[in-house]
C-alpha cells in the first residue's frame, strides 16, 4: 500500500484489519473500510478500467457512488461500482471493457478513429442493408461494454419490505440528519436514508469540527429513534408519497426493496460536484475536488504527488488544504474567481502529465483537481411534479416548488454554513413532522372501522422557514476545448455540438440520440453539462434549454431487488400426501399440484371403464349460494333456465362474459329451499366468485344472496365406472342409490363412510355411471381410504387427471379454455338448446343472440384421423384441402385406450362442420393427414346409456 | 402509487385493489342496438379531468365501489357504494 497516508488521515479505514484481494489476478491488500477503488489507489493502481466506446484508460473521477469510471467485475458480479463497494476479504476484482489486458487494449484503436464513432454512428452505419445486420451484430457484440455474466451463478437472496413511516428523509448530510432528528423529536416515525456507507455527507471530508458535528448529529438521530438506512438509496417517489428505497445494507440480503408510504418526504440530497469539460478531462489523475478530499481524509490515500487545482469555490480551496496535508506539492492553484482558467490537459496514455492554462502557460503535474460547481440532484422532487429552474447567479438549477407533502432542505435549495444548514434542516424536519401528523390523522379518519381517532385534526402547518441564501458562483461548464461530457457513455462535447448541428435542438432529443446522461450515473454528473453545451451550441441560455425530466430510479436498482423473494404459492388437496405416497406423477394445473397419473393413464382408463375408479377433483371451484334470490342469480349468469330446478336436482350451465364469449361452465345443485352448491372449472374458481360478487353488488344489490367459497373446505372425489353404485352403496346407509330414487343429474345429502353432511351427485364427465361426492376436508383421507378398502374386490383404483382428460374426450365433453378460446362465443360449443334467448336477461345475451342470428361462427366438432394410429398435435391447423387457407384447428387430441384409435375435438368453420366432412390436418412435422368429422361430439357411447344407467 | 379509499377498509394501495375501469351504464339487453351494446363493451371516454371509475377491493373486503378520479392530478373524491346513496366524502388524504 505504497500510496497510503499516515493516520489521522483516513477516518473510515481500520488499519488494524487487513483485507486481501486480487486485482486482475495480482494479490493486493487493503483495510477494512476501504472501497475497492480506494484500496486500488492505495496500491498505486490508478487505471481502473477502460471507457465504453473508445476504450480510453480511466481512473477515479469522483470517488463516490456516482463515479462513472470505476465499474469493475467482482467475482461473478459484473458492473460493480468500485468507488462505492466496500472491499471484502477474498474478492477477485478485475477490470471490464479490456482486451487483452487493462494496460494494452486492442480496442483502444477506437480512440484513434474516434471521429468515426460520433453520436448516431451505429444507427447510421449499420442500418443498411438490413440483411447484413446479423453480421454487424456479431462483430459489434464484441465491442459491447459491461462485465461478464456467469450463467451458473446461484440465485441470490433478495427481499422486500413494506414500511409506513411518517417522514422519509432522503440524504444523510447535515441538513438531512437535522431534519430527521427534529421530526423524530416532534413525535414522528422517521426513516433516514443515505446512499453512502455513513451519515455525514460533505462534513465527512471537511474540517475536524465538521466531522465532530457529523458524528454528534448521527448519534443524536440514533438516540432519538430515527431508523437509519445507510448504503441505501431513495430510488423513486410516486403518487401519495409511495417511496421506493433500495437497501443494500440489510444483513444476509444482497439488496432489499423497501416500499415506504411516507406521509411527508424530505429531499436532502445535497449537491453533486460537476466535472469540467475540456480536452483531456478524462485522463487518469483528473478528479473533482470532492474526490481528492474523500480519498485523502476518509481513506488516507494519496492520489498524486504534484497537483494543479482549478477552483471556483470553497470546495476547491479546501481541496488545496487537503492536498497539502497529504504532502502533495501544489504546482499551481488556478482561481476561476480571479479570471484564471484551464484549457486542456495532456499526458501519456495512463496519466495526466501537464495542464495548459488559459494564459497559454503549461504546468507539469500528475494530478489535476477541479472545483467548478454543483449539480442539484432534483430527481426526487421532479418525480413529485417539480420542474427545476436555472439560476445563472448560482450556476445551478433549483426546485421550483414541490407539492406540500414533499419538502427540500440543504444544498438542494441553497447554501450556508454548517450551522445554517443544520438550522434549516431542523426547521424542515419540524414542518415535515407537523404535516405528517395531519396526514396521519386524515388517513386514520378515512378508515371507517379504525379505532377512534385521537382528538381533532391538528392544524396544517404553513411553511415559515427562513430560506437559505444562494451563494454566487461563476458559470463554468466547458473550456475552449472539447472534452468528455458523459464518461459512462463516452459522449463528448463535440458529439453534442454535431448532434445539435444535425437538428437535435431539444435536450430530451439530444439525450436520446447521443445517449448522454443515460448511463449508470443516471445523469447526476452529466445532465447540466449536457444542457450547458447544448445551450452553447445553439447560442441559447441554459434557462432556455431547460433540463431533462428526471425519472425513477434515482440510482439503478438490481432486477433481483425488484423481483424479491421467489414466492409462488401452490395449492394441494388434503389427499396430496396419499397421492405422493402412491406413486402419483405430479402436474401443476394453475396453482394446484395434482396427480397426472399413477403410472399408466391408459390402464387407469380401462379399469375405470371396466370396474370402478376414483379421482381427487378437489380443485373444482365450489361456491355455496344461499338466499331467496339464488335462482335469479343463476338465471342471470348461466345461459339456461334455473327458476324451476327442484330441490335435489342438478343442472349443467354455461356462462358467458358480456361479449358473449364462453367464460366458464359447471354444474349447480339445489340442496335446499334457498341453498345451492355451484361448481366452476378449477381454473375459474376465483374468477367466478368475483364475477358473482360484481353482479350482486353493482347491478342487483337488492338481491338477497350470500356467496361463500368452499373449494378447499370440501374435498371432492369422483367415483366412476360400472361398479361405482355398488362401491358407494357399501359406504352409505342413508342415501338410497336405487336409480329410480337417485337418478342421473340429482343430488343427495347423507353419511358416507361414517362422515355426516356429505354431498353426492350423479353427473358424468367421464361418461361412466358416476357419483361425485363432496366431503368435509377434515375427513377426506378417511373416506378416500375407505373407498379403496371397501372396493378392493370391485377393482377400484385411483386415476389421475390424464385418464380423466382421455375419458372426457372419448365422451366429447369440451373444456372451457382448451376447446374454447377468448374468441369463442357460446354458439361455438354447439349447445344451442341451452342458450335461452327468451329469458329477460343474462350476461352476454345480446352478443350471443346476434351471433346466432348471423350464424357466422366456428363450431366445435369431434373428428377422427383416418389413420387411427396418428395423434395430431393439439393446436394443429386444419386447412382447406391442398391450400394454406386455415379453416380450423385441433383443440384436443388423444389416443383412446377404449377405442384403440386417435380421437379429437376441433374448432372448424361451419362449412367443414357437417358429419362425414373430410378435414386436412397439418401436423407439426409438415405432413398433412385427413380426418373425418363425426356425427356426435361423443366418440364413445353417444346415447349416454352408461352414465344414465 | 395512489392511495384509494375503500369505503370499508379505508385508504388502500391501488395495487391491492382491482381497477375495473370507467363506470358506464349497462344497456337493456332486450332492447339495445348492437352499437349501444358495443359502446358499453368497448368504448371509453378517457377524459382529461374527472372520471367516475369502478374499483374492487380484491385484497381486502371484496367491495365493489365507485370513485371519482382526476386523470391529470390523481385526486380522488366521494366514493359511492353501488346500490346506495352517495355517502360522506372520505376527506382529502393528500
Amino acid at each position: 500500500m505504497s500510496h497510503r497516508l499516515p493516520a489521522p488521515l483516513g477516518d473510515v479505514i481500520d488499519r488494524s484489519s487487513v483485507i486481501s484481494f486480487t486485482w486482475n489476478g495480482k494479490k493486493l491488500q487493503g483495510f477494512e473500510g476501504d472501497t475497492i477503488a480506494s484500496a486500488l489507489l492505495a496500491n498505486g493502481e490508478h487505471i481502473l478500467g477502460r471507457s465504453m466506446k473508445y476504450h480510453r484508460p480511466r481512473g477515479v473521477l469522483t470517488a463516490d457512488f456516482w463515479d462513472p469510471n470505476t465499474t469493475v467485475q467482482v467475482d461473478d458480479e459484473p458492473n460493480v461500482r468500485a468507488s462505492h463497494r466496500k472491499l471484502a476479504d477474498g474478492m477477485a476484482v478485475s477490470a471490464q471493457n479490456v482486451w487483452p489486458s487493462l494496460k494494452f487494449d486492442v480496442k483502444a484503436a477506437n480512440g484513434l478513429v474516434g471521429r468515426f464513432l460520433t453520436a448516431g454512428f451505429y444507427y447510421k452505419t449499420f442500418m443498411k442493408p438490413a440483411k447484413l445486420w446479423p453480421a454487424y451484430e456479431h462483430v459489434l457484440a464484441k465491442f459491447a461494454p459491461g462485465g461478464s455474466v456467469d450463467l451458473d451463478t446461484p440465485h441470490g437472496r433478495y427481499d422486500k419490505r413494506h414500511a409506513h413511516p411518517d417522514v422519509v428523509v432522503a440524504g444523510g448530510g447535515p441538513s438531512g440528519m437535522a431534519a430527521a432528528l427534529a421530526a423524530a423529536e416532534a413525535g414522528s416515525s422517521v426513516m433516514l436514508v443515505e446512499h453512502e456507507h455513513q451519515l455525514g455527507g460533505h462534513l465527512l471530508w471537511g474540517s475536524n469540527d465538521d466531522r465532530a458535528a457529523a458524528n454528534e448529529l448521527a448519534a443524536a438521530c440514533a438516540a432519538a429513534g430515527v431508523e437509519i438506512l445507510t448504503n441505501s438509496t431513495v430510488a423513486g417517489r410516486y403518487e401519495d408519497n409511495w417511496i421506493s428505497i433500495s437497501q443494500r445494507s440489510h444483513p444476509g440480503v444482497i439488496e432489499r426493496l423497501i416500499k415506504a408510504r411516507g406521509k411527508t418526504l424530505v429531499g436532502a440530497a445535497g449537491t453533486i460536484e460537476r466535472p469540467y469539460v475540456f480536452q483531456g478531462n478524462d485522463l487518469p489523475g483528473v478528479m473533482t475536488s470532492g474526490a481528492a478530499q474523500r480519498l485523502i481524509r476518509m481513506y488516507g490515500v494519496k492520489p498524486g504527488t504534484r497537483a494543479v487545482v482549478f477552483t471556483a469555490n470553497e470546495s476547491g480551496d479546501s481541496a488545496v488544504e487537503a492536498l497539502q496535508s497529504a504532502g502533495i506539492s501544489i504546482a499551481r492553484v488556478v482561481d476561476a474567481r480571479a479570471g484564471e482558467g484551464i484549457t486542456s490537459a495532456s499526458g501519456s496514455k495512463s496519466r495526466v502529465k501537464r495542464v495548459t492554462l488559459s494564459d497559454g502557460t503549461t504546468v507539469e503535474c500528475d494530478l489535476l483537481v477541479t472545483a467548478v460547481g454543483w449539480t442539484t440532484p432534483t430527481s426526487l422532487l421532479n418525480m413529485a411534479g417539480d420542474r427545476p429552474v436555472y439560476d445563472a447567479d448560482a450556476a445551478r438549477f433549483f426546485p421550483a416548488g414541490p407539492p406540500d407533502n414533499v419538502l427540500a432542505t440543504g444544498g438542494m435549495i441553497g447554501d450556508g454554513s454548517r450551522d445554517e444548514l443544520i438550522a434549516h434542516g431542523r426547521a424542515t424536519g419540524e414542518l415535515a413532522a407537523g404535516r405528517a401528523a395531519v396526514v396521519r390523522h386524515r388517513l386514520q379518519a378515512a378508515t371507517a372501522r379504525a379505532a377512534a381517532v385521537d382528538g381533532p385534526e391538528p392544524d396544517y402547518p404553513a411553511d415559515e422557514r427562513t430560506p437559505l441564501d444562494r451563494a454566487q458562483h461563476p458559470e463554468l461548464y466547458r473550456s475552449t476545448t472539447h472534452g468528455i461530457v458523459d464518461y459512462s457513455e463516452d459522449v463528448s462535447s463535440k458529439d453534442l455540438f454535431s448532434a445539435a448541428g444535425e437538428g437535435f435542438d431539444s435536450v430530451e432529443l439530444i439525450k436520446r440520440f447521443t445517449t448522454a446522461t443515460m448511463g449508470p450515473s443516471q445523469g447526476k454528473l452529466e445532465t447540466v453539462n449536457t444542457v450547458a453545451v447544448l445551450a452553447e451550441a445553439r447560442n441559447e441560455t441554459i434557462a432556455e434549454v431547460g433540463t431533462t425530466v428526471w425519472r425513477p430510479p434515482y440510482a439503478p436498482i438490481s432486477l433481483g431487488a425488484l423481483a424479491g423473494r421467489i414466492n409462488e404459492p401452490t395449492r394441494v388437496s388434503v389427499l396430496q400426501p396419499w397421492h405422493e405416497a402412491n406413486g402419483a406423477t405430479p402436474i401443476l394445473a394453475g396453482q394446484w399440484v395434482r396427480p397426472e397419473h399413477y403410472g399408466d393413464p391408459a390402464a387407469e382408463v380401462r379399469n375405470t371403464r371396466t370396474n370402478v375408479g376414483i379421482i381427487d377433483v378437489t380443485p373444482l371451484g365450489k361456491l355455496d349460494l344461499q338466499g331467496p334470490d339464488v335462482p335469479k342469480l343463476l338465471n342471470l349468469l348461466y345461459t339456461n333456465k334455473w327458476m324451476a330446478l327442484p330441490i335435489g336436482g342438478v343442472r349443467y350451465g354455461l356462462m358467458c362474459a358480456e361479449d358473449g364469449v364462453v367464460l366458464d361452465d359447471g354444474v349447480t345443485a339445489r340442496l335446499g329451499e334457498e341453498h345451492y352448491l355451484m361448481t366452476t372449472t378449477s381454473s375459474g374458481a376465483a374468477k367466478i366468485w368475483n364475477w358473482i360478487e360484481m353482479w350482486l353488488q353493482t347491478e342487483h344489490p337488492d338481491w338477497q344472496v350470500h356467496v361463500t367459497p368452499v373449494t378447499t373446505g370440501l374435498t371432492s372425489i369422483n367415483i366412476a365406472g360400472p361398479n361405482s353404485r355398488e362401491l358407494l352403496g357399501r359406504l352409505t346407509t342413508d342415501i338410497d342409490l336405487d336409480p329410480t330414487a337417485f337418478p342421473y343429474m340429482n343430488v343427495r345429502r347423507g353419511t358416507i363412510a361414517g362422515v355426516q353432511n356429505c354431498i353426492a351427485w350423479r353427473i358424468g364427465f367421464t361418461g361412466e355411471l358416476s357419483y361425485e361426492i363432496h366431503v368435509p376436508s377434515g375427513h377426506a383421507v378417511h373416506v378416500w381410504e375407505q373407498l379403496l378398502d371397501q372396493g378392493a374386490d370391485l377393482g377400484v383404483k385411483a386415476f389421475g387427471l390424464e385418464a380423466q382428460r382421455i375419458m372426457r374426450l372419448e365422451k366429447g365433453h369440451f373444456i372451457v379454455g382448451q376447446d374454447t378460446d377468448g374468441l369463442s362465443k357460446a354458439p361455438v360449443t354447439g349447445l344451442n338448446p341451452l342458450l335461452k334467448l327468451d329469458k329477460d336477461d343474462w350476461a352476454g345475451m345480446p352478443e350471443v343472440a346476434w351471433t346466432m342470428e348471423s350464424g357466422d361462427h366456428p363450431v366445435i366438432v369431434a373428428c377422427q384421423p383416418d389413420n387411427g394410429s396418428v395423434v395430431p398435435e393439439e393446436a394443429a391447423q386444419i386447412l382447406r384441402a391442398g391450400t394454406t387457407e386455415i379453416v380450423g384447428r385441433i383443440t384436443s387430441s388423444r389416443m383412446s385406450p377404449t377405442l384403440n384409435r386417435s380421437i379429437c375435438l376441433a374448432q372448424v368453420t361451419k362449412e367443414f362442420a357437417a358429419p362425414g366432412t373430410s378435414l386436412e390436418v397439418l401436423l407439426v412435422s409438415g405432413e398433412r393427414i385427413t380426418a373425418t368429422v363425426q356425427e356426435h361430439h361423443a366418440h364413445f357411447d353417444p346415447e349416454g346409456a352408461r352414465l344414465r344407467g | 402509487m395512489l392511495l384509494v379509499p375503500c369505503p370499508n377498509c379505508g385508504p388502500m394501495n391501488a395495487a391491492d385493489l382491482s381497477y375495473n375501469g370507467e363506470s358506464h351504464r349497462r344497456p337493456d339487453p332486450k332492447t339495445c342496438t348492437p352499437e349501444e351494446w358495443r359502446t358499453y363493451l368497448y368504448l371509453r371516454e378517457n377524459p382529461s379531468g374527472w372520471l367516475l371509475e369502478n374499483w374492487y377491493c380484491s385484497s381486502g373486503c371484496r367491495r365493489h365501489f365507485k370513485i371519482e378520479r382526476h386523470t391529470l392530478t390523481g385526486e380522488l373524491r366521494a366514493p359511492v357504494l353501488p346500490g346506495r346513496k352517495p355517502g360522506a366524502t372520505q376527506g382529502d388524504m393528500k
